[in-house]
């Protein structure tokens, strides 16, 4: 972890939020993944102290809610950035070149698969289909979906986001 | 449909595709335009932009569709907000189409030889208005299926010979009856959204694009088999597909169409989305179950199979997507016309996923028992760039490579298999002379070693030693015997997996070795990559007889490391290069080696 991260890791978590989400769920079968699902929503990531708050008001062991977090993709402990770069390594985009858009997002932002720069402003993550495989290579920023990319167009599109807040 | 429309119809592309191409400022712009010319008095029509689903053609996105009553309908690609006031001029208020404008022949080629059927409604209806479903045959089939008793609704898609769509290929009517024969009340109803197979995005394109069909499909499972309660499991990766969803599920609830009495005709059913988390192997159905209960997403064995032991225990019932969406078909039009279309073994039609490199990527419908050249060719326009063909993946990372000797094969679940590959979800990937085989296979299984639950040993390390040989051969380190090894292992692995992760994984290897056993001895004995990609094999250099000197290579080139003069050979300056590969997949010539 970034020395940034781990600063804003040890910040006290407000947990009215996820008490909130708890009330909404407590009752419902099979709860834990959209309880886990709202409170990485909230928070951007989950926080330790919500896996413990969680574990004791679901009456489940801390350790079988780590099971379930450290099985699925979707789930983060850490704090990440506030640019998600999704590059998709899928087939189709793998067929076209994707693997190159990879490497040109390590050069530059200089950090890679389920990296985070210190800055906490970009973290860039390699998934498996965005499900826009027609108009592969494709790549996410947060919700905007970029199709057709080259290098350059990769280029241009860090650099509109670099240039953002 | 668009053919009896009363007023001017001006259908936009708002699937993920024509989204992220920036299909909702065109549309903005068209609205913006209808009110300055005041489209309304002036021309004495109504005219209404309607956001549509993916039409299967996202590479040309944004596409947008002039409907003008009694005349046929004009596609335009590419559009642009910047074209919009040109189209609205020329085409809607002056009457003449703006020729440079509208899509190609290829257009009319592409939708020629498909049979869209599941797709018809999917790029002309508004996919969030249910009165624009009902209006173009919605809800048709839950009502006739509830005219008739529940075991006659099995047997009529018994009689349609339907096989699940999801991969297996598994007779759906067949399932249903093992579901209803089941003891017990409570019984529950899952749709497969999960959609896992990375290539494959036909499913995320009928929940964006005809939500309510699939609702429509799992009422009437429900009614048959006499489920009162279902999932659709939606990967989270596809947030659009969730909010579409749930927006006609809320709609649904509200006018009495799903709830204790769907409709007024007198059955109770409730659906609710669980959004994946991001694990291939929760595709698979006990592990799916799982990651409903808020488990890991592990498989277990089976028997006691879902329809015996399912979701909490009780009888469950899943089918895929696209499986549903064929039941509303089936309901409406009768089991004998759906019997008609398709093949001995496979009936019906089939929506693949056609991407790579081919020149038009995108989903399309075809029967069943076409042929995979057809398809490439006749559908898609053939290969990108007018380079060889070399294979075609199908059927993801269960599936295989078919060499250009099988592209005659037909496209059906057994004459697939018979070939090496498989239907799975219907995903195609077109490689050309540029792909290399091994690199293919390692690729795969870095999926699938990923993916792995881990639950069993064979597929947990079998996996991952199956990857660090191909990953050697890729690097130029690969040994004499690393071939059979690498069979060996296959068949192993293949034998003692549990669940279909772990027994399909190797396919891809065991495909590329029997097709492309010259590329892996290439590798392993010359350290040369016939297809020039796997990187540290490649020397970037350009090869002075091929090269034609058309300067491509030093526009790609994104650190400048190439120098070119018109009429010069391009020179690669080899401290400067980062080996990025563009310039490779640039040439038009194979003049960089
Ligand atoms: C590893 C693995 C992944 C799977 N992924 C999917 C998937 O994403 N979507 C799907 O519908 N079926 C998937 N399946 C198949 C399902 O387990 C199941 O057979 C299917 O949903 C049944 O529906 P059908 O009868 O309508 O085909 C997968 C199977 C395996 C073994
Ligand atoms: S075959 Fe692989 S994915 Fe399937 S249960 Fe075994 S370890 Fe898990
Ligand atoms: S491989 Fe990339 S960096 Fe090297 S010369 Fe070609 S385009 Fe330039
Ligand atoms: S493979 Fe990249 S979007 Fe599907
Ligand atoms: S999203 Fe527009 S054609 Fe697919």
């Amino acid at each position: 972890m970034s020395e940034t991260a781990e600063k804003a890791a040890e910040q006290e978590v407000d947990l009215t939020a996820c008490n909130e989400i708890l009330d909404q769920y407590q009752d419902m079968q099979g709860a834990l993944m959209p309880v886990l699902q709202a409170i990485q929503d909230h928070y951007g990531y989950i926080p330790e102290e919500t896996v413990h708050l969680t574990a004791d008001r679901l009456n489940i062991y801390a350790s079988q809610i780590y099971g379930v977090l450290t099985f699925y993709a979707q789930f983060h402990l850490e704090p990440r950035g506030k640019y998600i770069v999704r590059v998709c390594m899928g087939t189709a985009c793998h067929v076209k070149g994707a693997g190159r858009l990879g490497d040109r997002v390590k050069e530059l932002l200089g950090i890679s698969h389920a990296e985070t720069t210190e800055d906490v402003k970009f973290t860039c993550e390699y998934v498996a289909c965005i499900g826009a495989c027609g108009m592969a290579p494709v790549i996410m920023v947060n919700d905007a979906t970029y199709g057709s990319m080259s290098v350059q167009k990769l280029n241009e599109v860090i650099e509109k986001y670099q240039k953002m807040d | 449909m668009a053919e009896n429309a009363q007023n001017i119809e001006v259908l936009i592309c708002t699937g993920t595709g024509g989204i992220a191409s920036g299909s909702l400022k065109v549309a903005e712009a068209f609205e913006e335009e209808f009110k300055k010319h005041g489209i309304e008095a002036k021309v004495g029509k109504r005219c209404e932009v309607k956001k549509t689903g993916c039409r299967g053609l996202c590479a040309n996105d944004v596409l947008v569709d002039i409907m003008v009553p009694g005349k046929e309908g004009v596609t335009y690609d590419f559009v642009t907000p910047e074209l919009v006031p040109q189209i609205v001029e020329e085409h809607i208020v002056g009457g003449e189409p703006v020729p440079k404008k509208t899509a190609g022949a290829y257009y009319a080629k592409f939708l020629e030889k498909q049979h869209r059927t599941i797709f018809s409604r999917c790029g002309h209806i508004d996919a969030e208005s249910i009165d624009d479903y009902i209006a173009n045959h919605g809800f048709k089939g839950i009502k006739r299926a509830v005219t008739m008793k529940p075991e006659e609704v099995i047997e009529e898609v018994k009689k349609s010979g339907l096989r699940g769509r999801g991969g297996g290929g598994f007779p759906t009517g067949v399932k249903w009856s093992f579901a209803k024969g089941s003891p017990g009340e409570l019984k529950y109803l899952i749709c497969n959204a999960d959609e896992g197979d990375p290539g494959a995005f036909m499913d995320r394109s009928l929940l964006e694009g005809d939500p309510y069909c699939i609702i429509e499909g799992m009422m009437v499972a429900a009614y048959a088999i006499g489920c009162t309660y279902g999932y659709v499991y939606v990967r989270a990766e596809y947030p659009l597909a969730i909010k579409r969803l749930q927006m006609a599920i809320d709609t649904c609830v509200e006018r009495g169409i799903l709830g204790d009495n769907c409709m007024g005709l007198g059955f109770k059913f409730n659906l609710r989305i669980k959004a994946g988390a991001g694990a291939f192997v929760c595709g698979e159905e006990t592990a799916l179950m799982a990651s409903i209960e808020g488990h890991r997403g592990m498989s277990r064995p089976r028997p006691p199979f879902p329809a015996v032991r399912g979701l909490w225990g009780k009888p469950t019932n899943i089918n895929n997507v696209e499986t549903y969406a064929n039941v509303t078909y089936i309901l409406e039009r009768g089991a004998d016309w759906y019997a008609s279309i398709g093949t001995e073994g496979t009936k019906g039609t089939k929506i693949f996923a056609v991407t790579g490199k081919v020149k038009h990527t995108g989903l399309v419908e075809v029967p069943a028992g076409v042929t995979m050249r057809e398809v490439l060719y006749d559908v898609c326009g053939g290969i990108l760039n007018n380079r060889k063909f070399k294979a075609v993946q199908a059927g993801g990372p269960s599936g295989g490579c078919l060499p250009v000797e099988a592209i005659d094969a037909q496209v059906d679940y057994d004459s697939l298999i018979k070939a090496g590959a498989m239907m799975g979800s219907g995903g195609l990937v077109v490689m050309d002379e540029t792909t290399c085989m091994v690199d293919i296979a390692r690729f795969f299984l870095t999926f699938t070693r990923r993916e792995s639950c881990g639950k069993c040993i064979p597929c947990r390390i079998g996996l991952k030693i199956m990857l660090e040989i191909l990953e050697r051969i890729c690097s130029g380190e690969g040994r004499e015997g690393d071939i059979e090894l690498l069979e060996d292992m296959a068949y192993d692995i293949k034998k003692s997996s549990l669940c279909g992760l772990g027994q399909t994984a190797p396919n891809p290897v065991l495909s590329t070795i029997r097709y492309f056993r010259h590329e892996y001895e290439a590798h392993i004995k010359e350290k040369e990559c016939p297809a020039h990609a796997c990187k540290s094999l490649l020397h970037f250099k350009v090869i002075d007889e091929a090269c034609k000197k058309c300067g491509m290579c030093k526009r790609v080139c994104p650190v400048d490391a190439i120098t070119w003069e018109k009429g010069e050979i391009a020179i690669i300056d080899q401290d400067k290069c980062t080996q990025c590969t563009s310039c490779y997949d640039a040439c038009r010539f194979m003049a960089i080696d």
